[in-house]
């Protein structure tokens, strides 16, 4: 009795969730109406942005979003799985507990003290410390082109791997831990190494996890939104290089929804909407991966 | 069962081929631990080349852990420790210096519960040790793999389906799978705690009958509760109680004539 009334209780608070994300994108959807009227799909390919002239395109928004993203996941994942791996199958007990533990805090930051400390740190070391070598080495490919300023896309991809990276620690850790003993001595008794051991039995028994993890810093890196303001430039345009400043969508809305009216406000909810199915797809997938690997790679018969 | 016989010839010939040598296994004086927990106390036994040797034992007695001290899986487990020496051809695997992956390459060891790798075919799984131990060659592989599943009495079942999950087969053959990957780094001794311990009565039937075909060319270490199971199977049987090896004897000795009265009264199930 009581555990139909627990379980009516539950489904209805799961369908709570789903009638509130439906009525946010209906919203969405009435208040980026008049811009979806007047720009259509072309919105997507037009880099223009007059608040004057009432001529709006989300292109270098959407480029920015992607690549700042891009840049932050090519940083993070391989430091992220690196660091997973050591905890999961390197780390002695002991170590394990406070490195997750400070993982945690990380995660724990507020977005506008990572912007802070961006502005105050990162951007002038990215400047004098991160840019001239880069450019002496690097600086013949079109993406290390120009001078670096210190803000920009580079800085905003290195804030967001920083951001994101705990994610990936965590839930890669955490399915790798899930990964059964009997793989992991399965390996060892064919005359595997450690290192082998995790290659051949630990990282594919628990691989939808770790792309699910990794999905799951792609969404938190597309929709963050106060750090990358503080240090990308904040100007809408697209470049190759690194260095140049650029813009976010999710950074345009929080600058400019405050004065927008009319079809600039449409416009802007319009981005937003973009922004919301693309990181609502990318963290559905993530937690079926997720709550994937925590049942195994599927087809275990007992 | 159909032509057992022909399937046992067969059996031979392959792993008579992947099999180029059986070792002798010596231990001296074997101690494990637990972090603290004294597990193993001093256990001295030969284990002769070519022959089935079952372990026996009430549980928690230390029968896995002794097997996992030939293979030098017990120090990978965090706090686990051990002493003495175990002779492999006379030669200890414990001595400094000595490559505890290398000891691994020529002990295979067969698990409990069937532990094939999820993500990998049939295929794969029965190639897995040799890609560990860098082969590449497509040819050596076919024929390593075909080799080691004829050799593991599983060819016939699953020679129209090598590139199926190796999950998708039944439990028993599952376990034949895991058989044949260890069959195909040509160990010199194969240990196998429990193997039938998650398999119906057919299915135990014919992981038996593989450990006597296969002991034509390997040393075959097997623990085993069940005494029928030791009794089919084995040509020397050993009895650990509480960490102690109590008798070690011909198979036919320790189940008719046992010397030590702890012996008779495990077998005819006074304890235990
Ligand atoms: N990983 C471990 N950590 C701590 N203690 C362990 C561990 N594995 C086994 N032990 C302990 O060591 C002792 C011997 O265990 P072992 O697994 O060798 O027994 P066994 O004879 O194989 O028993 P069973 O027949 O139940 O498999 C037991 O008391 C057990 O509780
Ligand atoms: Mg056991």
């Amino acid at each position: 009795m009581g555990d139909r009334l627990f379980a009516h209780l539950l489904a209805a608070m799961a369908g709570g969730v789903l009638v509130i994300t439906a009525a946010m994108l209906a919203a969405l959807t009435v208040g980026a109406w008049p811009a979806i009227r007047k720009f259509g799909p072309a919105f997507f390919a037009s880099s223009a942005w007059d608040p004057v002239a009432g001529d709006f395109g989300a292109l270098p928004f959407i480029y920015g979003t992607l690549v700042s993203s891009a840049v932050a996941l090519g940083l993070a994942v391989p430091l992220g799985l690196g660091v997973a791996i050591f905890l999961s199958e390197l780390a002695p007990g002991w170590l394990r507990r406070p490195v997750g533990f400070l993982v945690e805090l990380l995660a724990a930051i507020p977005s506008v003290v990572y912007g802070l400390w961006g502005i105050f740190v990162l951007v002038p070391w990215v400047r004098a410390t991160l840019s001239p070598p880069l450019k002496a080495t690097l600086g013949f490919l079109p993406l290390f082109e120009g001078p670096p300023l210190g803000i920009g896309m580079l800085t905003a991809g290195l804030i967001l791997a920083i951001m994101v990276v705990p994610f990936i620690i965590a839930v890669s850790t955490e399915v790798m831990r899930a990964v059964p003993t009997s793989q992991r001595e399965a390996a060892l008794s064919l005359g595997a190494t450690v290192w082998e051991t995790t290659r051949a039995a630990v990282i594919p028994y628990a691989r939808s996890g770790i792309v699910g993890a990794i999905f799951l810093a792609l969404a938190r890196a597309l929709g963050e939104t106060m750090a990358v303001t503080m240090v990308v430039g904040n100007v809408p345009q697209i470049r190759a290089s690194l260095f140049a400043p650029a813009y976010t969508i999710s950074a345009v809305i929080a600058n400019e929804f405050a004065e927008a009216t009319d079809v600039h406000l449409a416009a802007l909810i319009y981005a937003g909407l973009v922004l919301f199915l693309v990181t609502l797809t990318v963290n559905i997938l993530a937690r079926l991966l997720v709550a994937r690997a925590g049942r195994g790679p599927g087809l275990i018969r007992e | 069962m159909p032509d057992t016989t022909q399937a046992g010839v067969a059996v031979t010939a392959d792993a008579a081929v992947l099999i180029d040598h059986a070792a002798g296994i010596e231990a001296q004086d074997v101690h494990a631990w637990f972090d603290r927990l004294h597990v193993l106390r001093g256990v001295f036994m030969t284990i002769a080349p070519r022959r089935v040797t079952a372990i026996i034992g009430p549980s928690g007695c230390g029968k896995s852990t002794f097997l996992r001290c030939l293979n030098r899986m017990h120090e990978l487990v965090p706090g686990a420790r051990s002493s003495g020496r175990v002779l492999m051809d006379g030669d200890d695997i414990y001595a400094p210096g000595v490559d505890p992956v290398q000891v691994r390459r020529r002990v295979g060891m067969v698990f409990q519960k069937p532990n094939p790798f999820p993500t990998m075919s049939i295929y794969d799984n029965a190639a897995a040790g040799l890609r560990l131990a860098g082969e590449r060659d497509r040819r050596v592989l076919d024929e390593t793999v075909e080799r080691s599943l004829r050799a593991a009495a599983l060819w016939d079942e699953v020679k129209d389906r090598l590139g199926r999950p190796g999950t998708s087969l039944s439990g028993g053959q599952q376990q034949r799978l895991c058989i044949a990957r260890a069959l195909a780094v040509s160990p010199e001794v194969l240990l196998m705690d429990e193997p039938a311990s998650a398999l119906d009565p057919a299915a135990t039937l014919r992981i038996e009958e593989l450990a006597r075909e296969l002991a034509r060319q390997l040393t075959i270490v097997i623990v085993t509760h069940n005494m029928q199971q030791a009794a089919r199977v084995s040509d020397v049987t050993g009895f650990i109680l509480d960490g102690e090896l109590v008798e070690v004897g011909t198979t036919d000795q320790i189940f008719t004539r046992p010397r030590d009265r702890r012996t008779e009264d495990y077998i005819t199930g006074r304890f235990g």
